[in-house]
């Protein structure tokens, strides 16, 4: 495997589309059925970052993730992208996970692979913005870590990654294998191909798997083994603005507005 | 690194086509759209005129996307408050041969590429093609960035713009004159209102064109289609004339809209989307030699348009040239060779399927189109005469003759101009 170059995972989530998200007026969630959805934003940054260390060192880049059926269209896109194969790990019992179950079962959809140098996530999610579940990997497969990447180089048997933290950068450096969760919009992650879109059409390069098949316990996934829950989303409600419409002759109207305007104290007087 | 036997670029009507008529054959086919679906880049007035697709598609009619079969055919000529209009109702017309049918090109050409796709073309969506990728001078396959797919032969079926036929070299850079700009409003009428208003039945359909005060007398018009439960309407302006009088077509727009004719026509109305396309209006000029080592073009890239003023052809041509192109590559495939000259059988069959021989029969058209009084003086002149012929005022009713007569010489066209004028029509149309 290290002769060739690295294998990368990208661990990446399909979330509701960021204009269009709605909120559920029954459940108080976050509705995701009948959105439009895309791939998690910066998980196209890890996805770039993992494509641009195959560019330069070479080796392969399998993209994974953990949802509905629907999500294909998510693995199809990363594929034309670049990435080599994809997974999909879908089962009902995974259903209500919140980020610890999904840590423990992406690490094991992990291991089952197998065989990798680098595994890649997005800093966070635009749907629910814990930025768990990366350091959750790295926990799991006991790894080192570098969070907030920005910039990362692949050394052999290291990287050495930009990392960003409040007030500027830290470069660290630490062994493979490792996970990297990357920066939003540290990069222009790269549109899908022609030759990508056309190697997705012949098919073949995704494969699905249940828990039972990676050999994932029930007792440790879905909403009864998850220690929080989304309770109710609360949305914003701006008060109403105070309107005034000034009509009549073009000319008279005017000189009433810039009246008002001087006596609120927006115009000079 | 991917290789085809055939790349078909733009899933548009000529496109879709071509590349259906390629895999029936056994023609390995990659068919590349640009939009996210087929159609959704794409729009026209609009009516197609159905006979290629009773040849390249038999029995068509059970699943494609007919919004109304067209029966009545009106040409109205506009001034300022009034309108002359000629209406020629024909109910035999929306069935046979000669059926013509409104539709939208969101669906039509979805529906089409999905015959191209079940046939066996690969139909890729969302990737624009850049350019022609060339080995040795001759076209071997597309280029999109860095990306390239290789191919035998590639059908440039891009539309309007023809960006690769202009990168192969088979055309200048565009020009103002090369162009109209045609706009649209799709309005939605509460069900019912439709076919009242325009005493239709259920599937019967209404093409109008508009000329004069529509397109504010530069060379152009309007036009309004009927479809199931909206209107297509709206106006096609010389790009020429639009930028020398230094118009907005928006503004047009507004007073074509408002005109008491169109007004209501449109009553109570709700705009549904607006949308905008060029419109290649040169014919047989635009493109001397739609072929070359390793490419054919079709549709409107390849300028296939027909505006006669009173008929506008534009799918059908683009249908026909792709099934055309799709002929001489299946020759040109049996000799195993794709450079030009195995090509050149696409001039025959463009000639066979009536493509250029229409075009070649208006060949006048766009030029005496170009003149300028047809928009301007002649839609006048007749709403003046045909508004004194109908004034019945009591001080004196003049015969037809002398009225005509009077408002020549009052307007402002000699009359051997005129004659000139109607003689160089009959010639052209």
């Amino acid at each position: 495997m290290a002769a060739k170059g690295p294998r990368s995972i990208v661990c990446i989530k399909q979330v509701p589309k960021a204009q269009e998200l709605q909120v559920d007026p029954v459940t108080n969630t976050l509705k995701r059925v009948g959105v439009p959805s895309e791939i998690n934003p910066p998980d196209r940054n890890a996805l770039e970052m993992a494509l641009q260390v195959k560019d330069r060192a070479g080796g392969e880049v399998l993209v994974v993730t953990m949802g509905p059926p629907v999500f294909t269209s998510s693995l199809e896109e990363a594929l034309a992208m670049g990435c080599d194969r994809a997974f999909l790990l879908t089962d009902r019992i995974l259903g209500g996970s919140d980020t610890v179950p999904t840590a423990h079962a992406l690490s094991e959809t992990i291991h089952k692979i197998g065989g990798y140098d680098l595994i890649f996530c997005g800093e966070e999610t635009t749907d629910a913005s814990t930025g768990h579940v990366g350091p959750g990997i790295a926990g799991h497969i006991d790894c080192a870590q570098i969070t907030y990447c920005s910039e990362l180089e692949y050394l052999g048997d290291r990287v050495r990654g930009k990392r960003t933290v409040e007030d500027g950068y830290e470069w660290w450096e630490c062994p493979r294998p490792c996970v990297v969760t990357v920066n939003f919009l540290s990069n222009r992650p790269r549109p899908p191909s022609l030759t990508g879109k056309i190697r997705v059409k012949r098919g073949g390069l995704i494969t699905t798997w249940s828990c039972a098949d990676v050999g994932i316990d029930p007792g440790k996934v879905g909403i009864r083994n998850s220690p929080t829950i989304v309770a109710k989303v609360d949305t914003v409600q701006l008060p109403d603005r105070k309107a005034k419409v000034f009509r009549g002759e073009p000319r008279e109207a005017v000189a009433r507005l810039i009246e008002a305007m001087v006596a609120d104290g927006v115009l000079p007087g | 690194m991917e290789k085809f036997e055939a790349i078909v670029v733009g899933a548009g009507p000529a496109g879709s086509a071509a590349a259906y008529a390629l895999a029936k054959a056994g023609i390995r086919t990659l068919l590349v759209e640009r939009g996210k679906v087929p159609g959704q880049k794409a729009m026209f007035g609009g009516r197609i005129y159905a006979y290629p697709l009773h040849k390249l598609l038999p029995g068509f009619e059970k699943d494609c996307p007919i919004e109304r079969y067209v029966t009545r055919e009106n040409m109205s000529f506009l001034a300022e408050d009034t309108a002359l209009n000629l209406q020629f109702d024909a109910p035999k017309l929306s069935s046979g041969a000669a059926a013509s049918f409104t539709a939208y090109r969101g669906k039509f050409d979805a529906w089409l590429a999905k015959k191209a796709e079940d046939a066996g073309a690969m139909l890729i969506t969302g990737i624009r093609v850049d350019a022609l990728h060339r080995e040795g001078g001759r076209v071997v396959g597309v280029r999109t960035g860095t990306d390239v797919v290789k191919a035998d032969v590639v059908v440039a079926a891009d539309g309007a713009l023809a960006q690769l036929a202009r990168g192969a070299g088979l055309r200048g850079d565009p020009e103002p004159k090369e162009f109209s700009v045609g706009v649209k409003e799709t309005v939605e009428l509460p069900p019912k209102v439709l076919d009242e208003r325009f005493n239709l039945e259920e599937t019967e359909g209404a093409a109008y064109v508009f000329a004069g005060y529509a397109s504010n007398w530069l060379r152009g018009g309007g036009f309004l289609y009927t479809n199931k439960t909206t209107l297509s309407m709206g106006l096609v302006v010389s790009s020429e004339d639009l930028a020398v009088t230094r118009t907005e077509i928006g503004t047009l727009m507004d007073r074509f809209r408002r005109h008491k004719a169109i007004a209501r026509l449109t009553k109570g109305g709700k705009v549904l989307e607006w949308s905008a396309h060029l419109v290649p209006e040169l014919g047989l000029r635009m493109m001397p030699r739609p072929y070359a080592d390793g490419l054919l073009v079709a549709g409107d890239a390849a300028g296939f348009l027909l505006n006669t003023g009173y008929t506008f052809r534009g799918v059908d041509l683009a249908i026909a040239s792709g099934m055309a192109a799709a002929e001489a590559i299946r020759g040109a495939h049996a000799a195993g060779r794709y450079d030009a000259s195995a090509l050149a059988a696409y001039e025959t069959l463009l000639r066979e399927y009536q493509v250029t021989t229409d075009l070649e029969t208006f060949r006048g058209a766009p030029f005496y189109m170009k003149n300028p009084r047809l928009f301007s003086v002649y839609p006048k002149l007749l709403n003046e005469i045909a508004e004194r012929v109908y004034t019945i005022d009591g001080t004196g009713q003049r015969r037809l003759a002398d009225i005509a007569l009077e408002e020549v010489r009052a307007g402002k066209v000699s009359a051997v101009k005129m004659l000139l004028d109607l003689i160089g029509g009959a010639k052209a149309m």
